[in-house]
C-alpha cells in the first residue's frame, strides 16, 4: 500500500463526482423555474397551468440539455482517445458536418422520410466524415500534435462549406443553422425523447472504457495486450457518429462541449476512461444546462441559443488549452 | 520453444531481415545483440505480431502467431517495445494494471489486483503508485512499463532494450529478476541488450544480428569470445576472465 499522503486519482474522482452531482441538481432545479413565462414553486402548487408548463416544456427542455450535454461530452472523450489527441471533438473534425450533409441528402432525395431514415442517413454520413478524419490523422507525424486539430478544422470546414452550398441552393439554410448550432427553446414534450437513445451509447462507451483507454496508448501497446485495435476504433466511431446524429437531428450540435469538458475533467481525473467517463458525462450535462440557462437569462424575455453561449466560452477555453498546452501528450 | 522459420521482412523496397531461422529453447534468458540498425527491434515486433508477417513463420510451443487469435497470444507472450512512451495521463497503478487486461478483459478480480500490487512492490513502484506517469523520471517510467509487461504473466517475455534509462541499480535488479523468472518460474525471456556484459552475466544464449541476418548464435559460455564478437560490432572487443567469468573490456 502507498503512504496515505500521496495523491491518488481515485478518491479525487469520487469527491469530484459528488460535487458535480450536487451542482447538477441545483442547475436542474433552476432550469425548471426559469423562462420567458414566470413560474414559481407556489404557483406550481396553486394551479394546474404551472404544472402543465412544467411537464410539457420546462422538464423536457431541462432533460434535453442534460442528455445532449452528457452525450456530446462523452462523444468528445471517445473521439480524443481514438485520435490520440486532446484537441478534437465531433463538431470540429467533420462528424457534425457529415451528419448535416446526410440529413440534407435525405431531406432532398426523400422529403417524406421518417425520423428513423433521417437518423440512419445522418449516422452513416457522420461515420464516413469521422472515418475520413481518422484516416488523415494516421498519416500525420505524432511529433506534431497540433496538426491533428488543424487537419480536423480544415476537413470540417470543407464538409461544412459543401453543406452550406447545398443548403443555400435548396433553401434549407435555416435548418442547417440549427443542426450545427443547437438551441433548446423549441423543445417540448414529444420532441426530444429520442435523445434518451444516447444513453445506450453512453452505456456502451462505459462498457468499452478499458478498451478505449488502451487504444489511447497506441496501436502497438493495444495489440500487445490482445486488443483488436481496428475493431475498437470502429466501435468508437459508431458511438461518436450515432451520438452526433441523434443530437443534430433533435436539438442541433453544441460546439466545443466535446472538447472543453473532457479536457478539463482529464486534467484532474486523468485518462483512465472508466474513472473519467462518468465525470465527463456529469460535467457535460451541467455545462450545457448552464449555457442554456444563461441564454434564457441574458436578454430576458428573449433567448440566446445555448450553442452561441457555449461557443463564446468554449472557444476561449479551446485557445487557452492550445496556448498553455495543458495536459500535453495524447 | 520459439521457432522462427525463414523470416524475411522489408519496409517498402528496403530489405531489413533476411531469411532468419532460429529456434530458442523454452525457459532461460536469450540476449539479442547487434549494432544499431541490425534489425533487432524489427525482429521483436514481428515476434510480438505488432507488424504483419511478410514471409516466414513464428510459433511459440507450436502455436503459430499467424493462426492464433490475438487475445490468446496476449496470454502467451508480452512485449516491451524500445520506444515505449505513455502518451496518456494514467497513474502508475492503472498503467501497470492494464498489463492484466489479457486475463480479465475489462473486469479485474482480486487475483489481478494482487498481481498488480505484487509487481508494484517488486519494482519499487509502490511509493509512486498513485502518481501520473508524466510526473515520473524517465527511468521510473521505464520501470513502470517493465512492470506492466511483467504483470502480464506470460510464458514468453520479449524486452527491447529494457535497460535504457535505468540506473545501474535498477539495471542489475531487472537482469537478476529476469534470471529468476527463467530459473524459478520456467519463463522464457528474450531481451535486446546493448551492454554486452549484461549478456555475459545473465544470458543462457546469445543471438547476434548484423545487417538483418543471424551472425552468431549459441550458448553464452561458448560464443562470448573476442574473436566472435569483434566482427559483429566492427571493433576490437577484448574478452578477459575475471573470477572465472568472461568480461568484455571494450571501453578504451
Ligand atoms: N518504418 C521503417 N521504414 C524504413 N526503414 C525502417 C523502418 N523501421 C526500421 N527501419 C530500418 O530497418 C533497419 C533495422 O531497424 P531496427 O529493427 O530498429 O534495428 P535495431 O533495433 O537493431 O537498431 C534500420 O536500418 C532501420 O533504419
Ligand atoms: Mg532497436
Amino acid at each position: 500500500m502507498p503512504p496515505a499522503s500521496l495523491p491518488t486519482a481515485e478518491p479525487r474522482a469520487g469527491r469530484h463526482a459528488a460535487l458535480a452531482l450536487a451542482g447538477l441538481a441545483l442547475l436542474a432545479g433552476a432550469s425548471l423555474f426559469v423562462g420567458a413565462a414566470p413560474l414559481s414553486a407556489s404557483a406550481l402548487l396553486a394551479d394546474g397551468e404551472g404544472a402543465r408548463m412544467l411537464m410539457l416544456s420546462r422538464l423536457p427542455r431541462t432533460l434535453a440539455c442534460l442528455l445532449t450535454g452528457a452525450a456530446m461530452a462523452i462523444a468528445g472523450l471517445v473521439m480524443q482517445m481514438l485520435a490520440r489527441n486532446r484537441f478534437v471533438e465531433p463538431s470540429t473534425v467533420g462528424s457534425a458536418q457529415g451528419a448535416a450533409l446526410g440529413l440534407l441528402a435525405v431531406t432532398l432525395v426523400w422529403p417524406a422520410a421518417g425520423l428513423a431514415a433521417k437518423m440512419l442517413a445522418a449516422s452513416l454520413a457522420s461515420l464516413a466524415g469521422t472515418a475520413a478524419f481518422l484516416a488523415m490523422v494516421r498519416r500525420l507525424p505524432v511529433t506534431q500534435p497540433l496538426l491533428v486539430p488543424l487537419a480536423g478544422l480544415a476537413w470540417g470546414a470543407i464538409l461544412g462549406a459543401a453543406a452550406t452550398f447545398i443548403a443555400w441552393e435548396t433553401d434549407l439554410m435555416q435548418f442547417l443553422e440549427i443542426w450545427l448550432n443547437g438551441e433548446f427553446s423549441g423543445v417540448v414534450q414529444g420532441r426530444y425523447e429520442i435523445l434518451w437513445l444516447t444513453g445506450i451509447f453512453a452505456a456502451a462507451a462505459y462498457l468499452l472504457a478499458d478498451r478505449f483507454t488502451i487504444a489511447g496508448l497506441g496501436r502497438d501497446a493495444a495489440v500487445g495486450l490482445g486488443l483488436r485495435y481496428e475493431r475498437v476504433l470502429l466501435l468508437g466511431l459508431l458511438i461518436v457518429a450515432a451520438v452526433t446524429a441523434l443530437t443534430v437531428v433533435t436539438v442541433g450540435m453544441i460546439p466545443f462541449v466535446g472538447l472543453v469538458v473532457p479536457n478539463l475533467v482529464r486534467m484532474g481525473a486523468g485518462d483512465n476512461i472508466r474513472a473519467a467517463l462518468p465525470l465527463v458525462a456529469l460535467a457535460g450535462a451541467g455545462a450545457v444546462l448552464a449555457a442554456d440557462l444563461v441564454g434564457r437569462l441574458v436578454i430576458h424575455p428573449f433567448e440566446v441559443p445555448a450553442a452561441t453561449v457555449f461557443g463564446v466560452i468554449g472557444a476561449g477555453v479551446f485557445v487557452w488549452l492550445i496556448v498553455t498546452r495543458r495536459g500535453h501528450g495524447a | 520453444m520459439i521457432e522462427i522459420r525463414n523470416l524475411s521482412h522489408a519496409e517498402g523496397r528496403t530489405p531489413i531481415l533476411h531469411d532468419i531461422t532460429l529456434s530458442l529453447p523454452k525457459g532461460g534468458v536469450t540476449a539479442i545483440l547487434g549494432p544499431n540498425g541490425a534489425g533487432k527491434s524489427t525482429l521483436l515486433s514481428l515476434m510480438a505480431r505488432l507488424r504483419p508477417l511478410q514471409a516466414g513463420s513464428i510459433a511459440y510451443d507450436g502455436m503459430d502467431i499467424a493462426a492464433t487469435p490475438t487475445e490468446r497470444l496476449a496470454r502467451k507472450l508480452a512485449i516491451l517495445r524500445q520506444d515505449s512512451t505513455v502518451g496518456s495521463r494514467l497513474t502508475v497503478r492503472d498503467l501497470v494494471g492494464f498489463g492484466r487486461f489479457p486475463h480479465h478483459r475489462g473486469r479485474p478480480g482480486p487475483a489481478d489486483r494482487a498481481a498488480v500490487e505484487a509487481a508494484l512492490g517488486q519494482f519499487d513502484l509502490a511509493p509512486l503508485a498513485g502518481r501520473f506517469t508524466e510526473e515520473l523520471s524517465g527511468g521510473q517510467r521505464q520501470r513502470a512499463l517493465v512492470a506492466m509487461a511483467f504483470v502480464q504473466a506470460t510464458d514468453y517475455l520479449l524486452l527491447d532494450e529494457p535497460l535504457s534509462g535505468l540506473d545501474m541499480y535498477y539495471a542489475r535488479m531487472l537482469m537478476r529478476l529476469l534470471r529468476r523468472l527463467a530459473e524459478e518460474h520456467g519463463r522464457t525471456v528474450v531481451v535486446v541488450l546493448h551492454e554486452i556484459n549484461y549478456a555475459a552475466a545473465h544470458a543462457d544464449r546469445i543471438v547476434a544480428l548484423k545487417d538483418g541476418r543471424v551472425a552468431l548464435e549459441g550458448p553464452a559460455a561458448e560464443v562470448f569470445a573476442s574473436a566472435r564478437l569483434s566482427p559483429i560490432f566492427g571493433m576490437e572487443i577484448p574478452v578477459e576472465r575475471w573470477h572465472g567469468r568472461p568480461v568484455a573490456l571494450h571501453y578504451t
